[in-house]
C-alpha cells in the first residue's frame, strides 16, 4: 500500500485547515509564469538552499511543459512539493526576486512550484528519474525526515542502496507530522515520499536506533547518514508541569494532523514565540479555542518567528502577552491556571521581574514551544564530534569527524527549514557517493 | 477646442472611427447600438449573394497570457439575403442620418452584376461604397475577393464598371496578400476610385492542435488558410498604408485598417496619411464601448500637440519614412545603462552576448575588467560559489549591502561603448522603462547617406547592385 493511502482520513481537520495559499488555476499560473523575467544567473536560484533552477521551471510552466517543469524541480529538490508549501519563501527565493527592486510583487515562485508538482501527481506520471546502476554499496539512514529522504534519493540515483530507519509508523518526520496542516497536509507529504519508493528506497518503520543497533549498522553498511533531527521540547522546570493539560507544540501539531486531536478547549496558552509556537497557537484557534494567548519573555522585536507568521497569528485571533514569564501551573486534576510575572528589561539586557505580583491566567491547555533539545546522546561522542549537542559536519559534503558518518538537517544545523534539511541531505548524498568512490579508487 | 469632425472623400464624418466590414457590422440592430456608443460610421458586413459559413470559423494566437493577439477567420461575406441587408441599411440611415454607412460589396466579376448591386446599395441610402477585393478564403475560389484584388487589371476593370454607375464615393479595399500593394492601388486610382482602404486580412494558418494534429480552426478535422487580423497585424498594415500614401500614382483618401484598438493606433495610421480608421478585432474582443477611449484619447493628444483637426496632422510622418539608402550612416548611438534603475535581471547581458555583439559585461565588481568571460563561464562560476547558501535572516547581518544602487554592483551589467554597435536590442529586452537608453555619440562626422556615397563615387564598383525594378 502506498504511503499516501495510509494517510488518516480526517475530514474535520481538512475542513478546519484549508489551504493557506490556494493553488493557482491554469490561466493564473501561466500569467504569473509569464511575469518571470527569466533572469540570467537568477538570484532566486542562488537563494534557494537546494538551488532549484527557478526561471527554467517557471518558463516550462509558461510554455505548458508541466512534465519538464516538475522534472526540473525534482532534479534539484526531491521534496519540491513539500517545499513549495512549507518554505518561508519570503526570506528565500521570493525574497531575492529582482522584481522587488522594481516596486513590484515578486514572482509567486512557491505557488508556481506547487502548480507544477500538483500537475505531475494529477497526470499520475512516474517519477521522471531512474535509479542508477547498482554499485553494490549500501547506506543506512537514521531518521525518516527530509534530510534522510533527500540523501536517499541522491544515493539511489547513483546506484547506492538506501535504507531508512524511522521510529514512527510513517515516513517524513517533521514534513509529515510537524508542519501546520493549512501549509502542508499530512497526505501531501506522504504522496511525495511515494516517489522515493519508486526510486527503490527501503523503509523500516517503528524502528528506533540506539547505540547498539547503530554499531550493528555501522559494521554491515558502507556508510551511515544521520538525519535524526532534534529531541524533545524543553520543559519550563516549574511546578505543575506534569498536570494533564500540559503538552508541547510538536506533539500537539502531530496529534491534530493525524486526527487524534480534533477540538481545543476554551482557553489555551502557548509558551514561546517561534514559528512552531505560532503554528500551535493558530491550530488551537482553528480547533475551536475561544482564547489563545502566546506568552513570551521578550518583546515582538526579539521573537524568532518570521514577521509574516506573526501577522498571520494576529489575523487568526491569537493574543500576545509580551515580557511575561510563567512561574507556576495550578490545578487540582488538570491545568486550571497559569501564573505569570511581568518582566522588565534592564540596562544590560537581562530580564528581571518587575514586581513580585503574579498575574493569573485561566487556562485549560498549556502548550510548550520553547525550543527543542538534541538527542545525539546515543552517538558515542569521541567517535563523532558534537558541539552543544549538534553533530559537526563539513557543510559541503555533510561528512562528520568520523569519515563513515555523514549527517544533515536539524541535528547538524540546530533546527532550520525543511528546505535546509533537503539541501543538507542532497549535499551529503553527493558527499557519500564521492567518498565511496574515492575509497574504491584507493583500494 | 480640437474636433474629430472630418470629411473623407467628400463624406462628412462626425468622427473618423468606423466599424470595419465584419461581424460587428453584420446587421442593423448592431450598427445602431454601435452608433449609440459613439462610432462615427460603419462599413456594412460585405453584401453579396448569401453564402453558407462553416463552424468553427475563428482561431487565435495568444501571447504571454494576452488573449487574441492575432485573430484568424475563415468566414465569408454576409450570409443574409441582399434585400434584408439593404432594407436594414435604409432603416438605420433613416434613424441616424448624420452617421456614415458604407456598403461593402462583392459580387461576380460581371459588369451588369456590379451595376445592379451599386444601384441597389445607393438606393438604400449608403453614403459610399467599399469594394471588397480582399477576402482571401472561399470567395477567391469563386473568382471574387482577393482573386480580384491580387490582379491590378481586374481591380481597375471592376472599379471602372462601378464608377460608371456610382453616384457616391467608391472606396477600394486592398488585400495585403500581394507582393506590392501599390500595384492594385495604382490601378484603382487610374480607374477613377475615390478612396482606398487597407488592409484586409492576411493569409494565415494560426496553428495546429498538437494532440489531434488538426489545424485550427477545426472544421470536422480539417481547416483552411484564413485571414489574420488584430494587434499582430498593425505593423504590416502601417507599412502598407505608408507605401500607398507615399506613392503619387496610388495615393487617395485612405481609410486605415489593421490592428487598431487604442487611440495611439489610430493616431499612427492618420500620421501616415489615413483620413479615417476602421476597427474589427478590437470590437470583437471588447465590444463597441472601446470607441470612447479612441475618441477621448485622440482628442486629448490633439489638444496637447495643438492640432485642431484630423487634417492638421494627417500624413505628417510620411516624409520621415525614407528608403534605406537615404538614412544617415554617420549617426552613432550607444547603449547606456542607468544604474539606479537596473534591477539586475541581466537579460540585456545574455541578449547582447547571444543575440547581438558581445559588448555587455558582468565585471563591475572585478578588480580588472575581464571581457572574455562568456555567460556559460559566469554561470559555472556562480554554481560553484553557491554550493552552500546563506539564509538572509539567519546568516547575514542586516540586509545585503548593495552600495549606492538598489541592485548589487556585481549584478549591474556594463556596456563597452567602444564595441556597442547601437543595435538597440538591450534596450528592447530590458524590462524596466528608461533603464537602458540609447545615447548619441558625437563622432564629429557630417551626415552622409549610402546614396550620397554612391553618387560621390566613394563606393567601389560592384557594391552597387542593379536597380530593383520595384523602386
Ligand atoms: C470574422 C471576420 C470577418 C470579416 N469579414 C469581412 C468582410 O465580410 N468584408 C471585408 O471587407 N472584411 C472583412 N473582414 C476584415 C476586416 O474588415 C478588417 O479588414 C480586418 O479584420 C483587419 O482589421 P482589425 O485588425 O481591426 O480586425 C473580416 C474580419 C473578420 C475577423
Ligand atoms: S528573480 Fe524573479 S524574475 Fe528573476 S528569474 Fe527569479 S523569479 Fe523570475
Ligand atoms: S536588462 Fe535592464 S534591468 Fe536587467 S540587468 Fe540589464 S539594465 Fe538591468
Ligand atoms: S545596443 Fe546592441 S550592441 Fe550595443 S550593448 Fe545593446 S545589444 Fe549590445
Amino acid at each position: 500500500m502506498s504511503f499516501f493511502d495510509q494517510a488518516p482520513d480526517t475530514p474535520r481537520i481538512a475542513a478546519r485547515f484549508p489551504d493557506l495559499h490556494p493553488p493557482f488555476n491554469k490561466i493564473a499560473a501561466v500569467t504569473e509564469a509569464n511575469r518571470c523575467l527569466y533572469c540570467f544567473d537568477a538570484p532566486c536560484t542562488a537563494a534557494c538552499p537546494t538551488h532549484i533552477d527557478v526561471p527554467r521551471f517557471i518558463r516550462k510552466i509558461a510554455s505548458g511543459n508541466l512534465e519538464g517543469s516538475a522534472k526540473t524541480i525534482l532534479d534539484a529538490n526531491i521534496l519540491g512539493a513539500s517545499c513549495a508549501r512549507a518554505c518561508p519563501v519570503a526570506v528565500l527565493c521570493e525574497g531575492a526576486c529582482v522584481m522587488h527592486r522594481y516596486n513590484q510583487q515578486p514572482i509567486a515562485i512557491a505557488r508556481l512550484q506547487r502548480f507544477a508538482m500538483d500537475a505531475l501527481y494529477e497526470s499520475s506520471a512516474p517519477l521522471p528519474f531512474a535509479p542508477g546502476a547498482d554499485t553494490g554499496k549500501s547506506v543506512a539512514l537514521i531518521g525518516g525526515g527530509p534530510a534522510s529522504l533527500s540523501c536517499a534519493a541522491e544515493l539511489r540515483r547513483r546506484g547506492i542502496r538506501a535504507e531508512i530507519f524511522d521510529a514512527r509508523p510513517l515516513p517524513g518526520g517533521l514534513n509529515t507530522y510537524g508542519i501546520a496542516e493549512y501549509k502542508l497536509p499530512l497526505a501531501e507529504s506522504l504522496r511525495e515520499i511515494d516517489l522515493l519508493t519508486q526510486l527503490g528506497v527501503q523503509f523500516h518503520f517503528n524502528s528506533t536506533v540506539d547505540a547498539k543497533k547503530l554499531a550493528a549498522l555501522e559494521s554491515s553498511r558502507d556508510a551511515i547518514f544521520l538525519g535524526i533531527g532534534l529531541g524533545a521540547i524543553h520543559r519550563l522546570g516549574i511546578a505543575g508541569e506534569t498536570l494533564p493539560g500540559v503538552t508541547n507544540a510538536l506533539d500537539y501539531i502531530a496529534d491534530y494532523k493525524s486526527g487524534q486531536v480534533t477540538s481545543a478547549p476554551e482557553r489555551v496558552a502557548v509558551i514561546g514565540a517561534g514559528n512552531t509556537a505560532i503554528d500551535a497557537a493558530n491550530a488551537a484557534a482553528r480547533l475551536g479555542a475561544n482564547e489563545v494567548h502566546m506568552i513570551y519573555r521578550r518583546g515582538p522585536e526579539q521573537m524568532s518567528a518570521f514577521a509574516y507568521e506573526y501577522e498571520h497569528a494576529k489575523l487568526e485571533g491569537v493574543k500576545f502577552l509580551w515580557h511575561m514569564k510563567p512561574v507556576g501551573i495550578k490545578g487540582t486534576e488538570k491545568v486550571e491556571e497559569l501564573e505569570l510575572v511581568h518582566l522588565e528589561v534592564t540596562s544590560d539586557g537581562s530580564l528581571l521581574p518587575k514586581s513580585d505580583a503574579r498575574i493569573r491566567l485561566r487556562v485549560d491547555l498549556v502548550i510548550l514551544a520553547i525550543g527543542q533539545g538534541t538527542h545525539t546522546d546515543f552517538l558515542d561522542s569521541p567517535k563523532i564530534n558534537l558541539e552543544r549537542g549538534r553533530v559537526v559536519i563539513d557543510r559541503v559534503t555533510g561528512q562528520t569527524s568520523n569519515p563513515k558518518y555523514f549527517a544533515g538537517g536539524d541535528c547538524a544545523n540546530g533546527g532550520r527549514e525543511v528546505v535546509d534539511a533537503v539541501a543538507d541531505g542532497k549535499r551529503a548524498g553527493n558527499g557519500i557517493a564521492a567518498w565511496l568512490e574515492g575509497q574504491d579508487a584507493n583500494a | 477646442m480640437p474636433t474629430l469632425e472630418t470629411t473623407f472623400a467628400g463624406i462628412r464624418c462626425m468622427n473618423p472611427f468606423w466599424l470595419a466590414s465584419a461581424p460587428p457590422s453584420n446587421c442593423g440592430e448592431q450598427v445602431m447600438r454601435a452608433f449609440d456608443t459613439g462610432w462615427g460610421g460603419a462599413v456594412w458586413k460585405t453584401i453579396g449573394e448569401p453564402i453558407t459559413n462553416v463552424s468553427s470559423r475563428y482561431s487565435s494566437i495568444d501571447w504571454n497570457g494576452q488573449r487574441m493577439m492575432g485573430l484568424n477567420n475563415i468566414e465569408l461575406i454576409s450570409d443574409r439575403p441582399i434585400e434584408v441587408n439593404l432594407r436594414e441599411i435604409s432603416e438605420v440611415k433613416r434613424r441616424y442620418p448624420k452617421h456614415v454607412i458604407i456598403a461593402s460589396l462583392m459580387v461576380e466579376s460581371k459588369r451588369h452584376a456590379w451595376h445592379e448591386i451599386v444601384q441597389r446599395a445607393e438606393d438604400a441610402g449608403a453614403d459610399g461604397l467599399e469594394l471588397n477585393f480582399g477576402c482571401p478564403h472561399g470567395m477567391s475560389e469563386r473568382g471574387m475577393g482577393s482573386a480580384v484584388g491580387q490582379v491590378p487589371e481586374y481591380c481597375g476593370q471592376i472599379t471602372e464598371w462601378v464608377k460608371e454607375k456610382a453616384r457616391t464615393p467608391v472606396i477600394i479595399k486592398l488585400t495585403p496578400n500581394i507582393s506590392d500593394i501599390r500595384m492594385p492601388a495604382r490601378a484603382a486610382k487610374q480607374a477613377g476610385a475615390d478612396a482606398l482602404s487597407a488592409i484586409n486580412t492576411i493569409n494565415s494558418i494560426t496553428g495546429i492542435d498538437l494532440d489531434t494534429l488538426e489545424p485550427r480552426p477545426n472544421v470536422d478535422g480539417k481547416s483552411s488558410h484564413g485571414g489574420y487580423c488584430g494587434p499582430a497585424v498593425k505593423p504590416i498594415a502601417l507599412n502598407m498604408v505608408q507605401q500607398v500614401m507615399s506613392d503619387e500614382q496610388a495615393a487617395l483618401p485612405m481609410s486605415g485598417i489593421g490592428g487598431i484598438g487604442v487611440w495611439q493606433d489610430a493616431a499612427e495610421f492618420i500620421l501616415l496619411g489615413a483620413g479615417t480608421v476602421q476597427v474589427c478585432t478590437a470590437v470583437m474582443h471588447y465590444g463597441y464601448r472601446i470607441v470612447e477611449d479612441l475618441a477621448d484619447g485622440l482628442l486629448a493628444w490633439m489638444r496637447r500637440k495643438g492640432y485642431q483637426s484630423i487634417d492638421d496632422f494627417r500624413g505628417l510622418s510620411l516624409p520621415n519614412v525614407a528608403e534605406w539608402k537615404h538614412l544617415n550612416l554617420n549617426y552613432k548611438i550607444v547603449a547606456h545603462i542607468h544604474e539606479n534603475k537596473c534591477i539586475g535581471c541581466e537579460l540585456c547581458y545574455t541578449a547582447c552576448w547571444d543575440g547581438a555583439h558581445q559588448c555587455i559585461h558582468l565585471d563591475r565588481a572585478l578588480p580588472t575588467p575581464n571581457t572574455s568571460r562568456t555567460p556559460e563561464m559566469i554561470a559555472a562560476e556562480s554554481r560553484g560559489r553557491i554550493s552552500t547558501t546563506p539564509i538572509p535572516k539567519l546568516d547575514l547581518n542586516g540586509p545585503e549591502n548593495t552600495g549606492p544602487y538598489s541592485t548589487p554592483l556585481a549584478r549591474i551589467p556594463r556596456v563597452d561603448e567602444h564595441e556597442c554597435v547601437g543595435c538597440n536590442l538591450c534596450s528592447l529586452v530590458c524590462p524596466v522603462p528608461d533603464c537602458i537608453t540609447m545615447e548619441r555619440v558625437d563622432n564629429g562626422l557630417p551626415a552622409e547617406t549610402w546614396d550620397e556615397r554612391v553618387n560621390a563615387g566613394l563606393v567601389t564598383e560592384g557594391s552597387v547592385t542593379a536597380g530593383n525594378p520595384n523602386i
